[in-house]
């Protein structure tokens, strides 16, 4: 079981910094998913804790322990990778315990330990195959039981589910989130899935551009984001944003000369700086004309079944989307007024940070 | 092969058929009991097993290095490489011979041992570099984060998966060497150290040419390739890295 500790963590090629000064503590037994769009870093801050990248600036602490100069076989940390990167030549049983046989474990050792690991993932059927005559899926789960048997300090995942179909995904997504409460080890999970993100992680860490934009519980992030570019990352489908002009009071007004309600926002924060608010799609409702924020015609509509997602073309904002619980009896061409839930809104100031929410 | 089993008198007066109408060994077996031929051939088993070997020996290693590594120099490396591909063999030969004489390793397999390598590592290098190249970088990973060294990965995980490209190499280098005349011809004199390209010119007298003889050890000559490339073959069949990652 291992506490991570990265402080002022920097990765450079050259002139590019690709992450700064990157400060993170990682709890024992911790779910920890760092999220971003590609080229944030995620995948290269992973690395920099396997070992397999060099770390430029700062310190990496594992227990304690300055591990910077550490090589990744020496970390006892499992990774598993996005293209699994099985060994071919090797059938399933002796992948899943190479990492003991390099280690000079006797076979009476990997024997039992990899049976343990193949049980829980459901593998013993498989374990004298060869990699090329599994399933995408099979594949997946052979790379974690590799990872389990070693019984490491900690996981880290590259990534693991995106060469998955759908159905898969959520599959190994609940085995993953099983493990992780069976084993109680800090794991740490690169995606770009925020699905996967937010139903896996105790704490989502979302960088973007090679900084930490915010660090915290999913539903956090999604209530309280720091700043437009994790408001808009987190959620699906995207938060609207809609930028506001302040009235000669200094009261922040849309387009059409409707007030924007601010029930949900501290005041204090709010005024002189508001400059855009941000609407989630489930915090849009259609109703009448009058008091309406927005109006425009419906352009798409996408039934999802459970819910109908609805994209609105309006003059002032471009494409708005609204997502209503269940069935919508809207019809593209339709005329649509928008209004916001009460207290669902969320301000930015002109540099995209978050305006202070009141406290509930 | 035709003339090879044709007897003497019958070479020229046959006119041209598929199969003569008699049929006879006796070249080959003039070829091996009366010629020098099985020492050529030796010597060039010699030559060309000692050069396939060093040359794909230092081609792994160097494919490797230019495969997984970034290093100051390294455009230049391989530019330099693809530069030598560039000469005549003729235009070189001179400055060669000169200095192999002056080493005093005329007449010796060794030297053509030496010349042959030189000649063979670059495009050897880059068919290990692009074998290397296909192997994905992932694996080594996965193997040092396992707990492997870097060496470990390297012959644990990644030599048994390169050894298609290892045999192809081999063949490739064993192949050219067995063949080359150019150089064997200007080195070698002694007719205890020719190969057997340059012992075939013997069976070319001035007024006549032996040419049963030569056709029949000629036929010898291709069975040590065949062989090889029999033995090397399941190592060639691809497919080996499939099932690693994805696709």
């Amino acid at each position: 079981m291992a506490r991570m500790e990265l402080s002022s963590l920097a990765k450079r090629y050259g002139q590019v910094e690709v992450l700064r000064e990157i400060d993170l503590t990682i709890e024992d037994g911790e779910f920890v998913v760092l999220v971003g769009p590609s080229g944030c870093g995620k995948s290269t801050l992973l690395r920099m804790i396997a070992g397999l990248e060099p770390i430029s600036g700062g310190e990496l602490r594992i227990d304690g322990r300055r591990v910077n100069e550490t090589a990744p076989r020496d970390r006892d940390i499992a990774m598993v990778f996005q293209s699994y990167a099985l060994y071919p030549h090797m059938d399933v049983a002796r992948n899943m315990g190479f990492s003991l046989e390099i280690r000079g474990k006797p076979e009476t050792e990997r024997r039992p330990r990899v049976a343990a690991a193949a049980s829980t993932l459901s593998l013993e059927p498989l374990l004298a195959r060869l990699p090329k005559a599994l399933s995408g899926g099979q594949r997946q789960r052979v790379a974690m039981g590799r990872a389990i048997v070693r019984q490491p300090r900690a996981f880290l995942f590259d990534e693991p589910l995106s060469n998955l179909d759908a159905a898969l995904r959520v599959d190994m997504r609940l085995e993953i989130a099983r493990l992780h409460k069976r084993l109680a080890a800090t794991m740490i999970y690169v995606t770009h899935d925020q699905v996967e993100a937010m139903t896996l992680a105790d704490r989502i860490v979302v960088l973007n551009g090679g900084d930490v934009q915010q660090v915290g519980s999913p539903l956090d992030l999604y209530d309280r984001p720091a700043n437009r570019f994790v408001a808009q990352f987190i959620g699906s489908p995207t938060m609207n944003i809609l930028p506001v002009t302040l009235d000669d009071r200094g009261l922040p007004r849309l387009a059409n000369g409707a007030a924007v309600p601010l029930e949900g926002l501290a005041p204090e924060g709010v005024a002189g700086r508001i400059a855009e608010i941000g609407l989630r799609p489930e915090h849009l409702v259609p109703g009448a004309a009058e008091g309406a924020l927005v109006s425009g015609t419906a352009d798409l509509v996408e039934h999802l079944g459970s819910d109908t997602n609805v994209y609105v073309r309006t003059e002032d904002y471009g494409t708005l989307v609204l997502r209503v619980h269940g069935h919508h009896p809207v019809r593209s061409g339709d005329a649509l007024h928008l209004h916001a839930r009460p207290g669902a809104v969320h301000a930015f100031d002109r540099d995209g940070l978050a305006l202070p929410r009141r406290s509930r | 092969m035709k003339i090879a089993i044709t007897p003497d008198q019958l070479i020229f007066t046959e006119g041209t058929r598929l199969f003569p109408s008699e049929t006879s060994f006796g070249n080959f077996a003039k070829v091996i009991t009366q010629t020098d031929f099985l020492a050529y051939f030796g010597n060039s088993l010699i030559v060309s097993l000692g050069t396939a070997g060093v040359t794909t020996l230092i081609a792994a290693g160097a494919g490797y290095a230019f495969s997984r590594f970034d290093f100051a120099g390294k455009r230049v490396l391989v530019g330099i490489m693809l530069v030598t591909q560039m000469f005549p063999l003729l235009m070189v030969i001179a400055p060669i011979y000169k200095m192999v004489a002056a080493l005093g390793m005329l007449n010796s397999l060794t030297s053509l041992i030496v010349v042959y390598t030189a000649f063979n590592i670059p495009f050897a290098t880059f068919l290990m570099q692009s074998f290397f190249d296909g192997i994905p970088r992932d694996l080594e990973e996965a193997a040092m984060i396992d707990g492997c060294t870097r060496f470990q990965a390297l012959r644990r995980i990644i030599v048994p998966l390169t050894l298609p490209g290892l045999g192809a190499t081999l063949g490739f280098v064993f192949t050219a060497a067995w063949s080359e005349l150019l150089f064997a011809l200007m080195l070698i004199n002694s007719n205890d150290a020719m190969t057997f390209p340059v012992g075939l010119l013997t069976f070319v007298s001035k007024f006549s040419v032996d040419w049963g003889q030569m056709m029949a050890a000629g036929v010898l000559a291709l069975v040590p390739s065949c062989l090889f490339f029999i033995f090397i073959q399941r190592y060639l069949v691809q497919g080996l890295t499939s099932g690693a990652v994805k696709g």
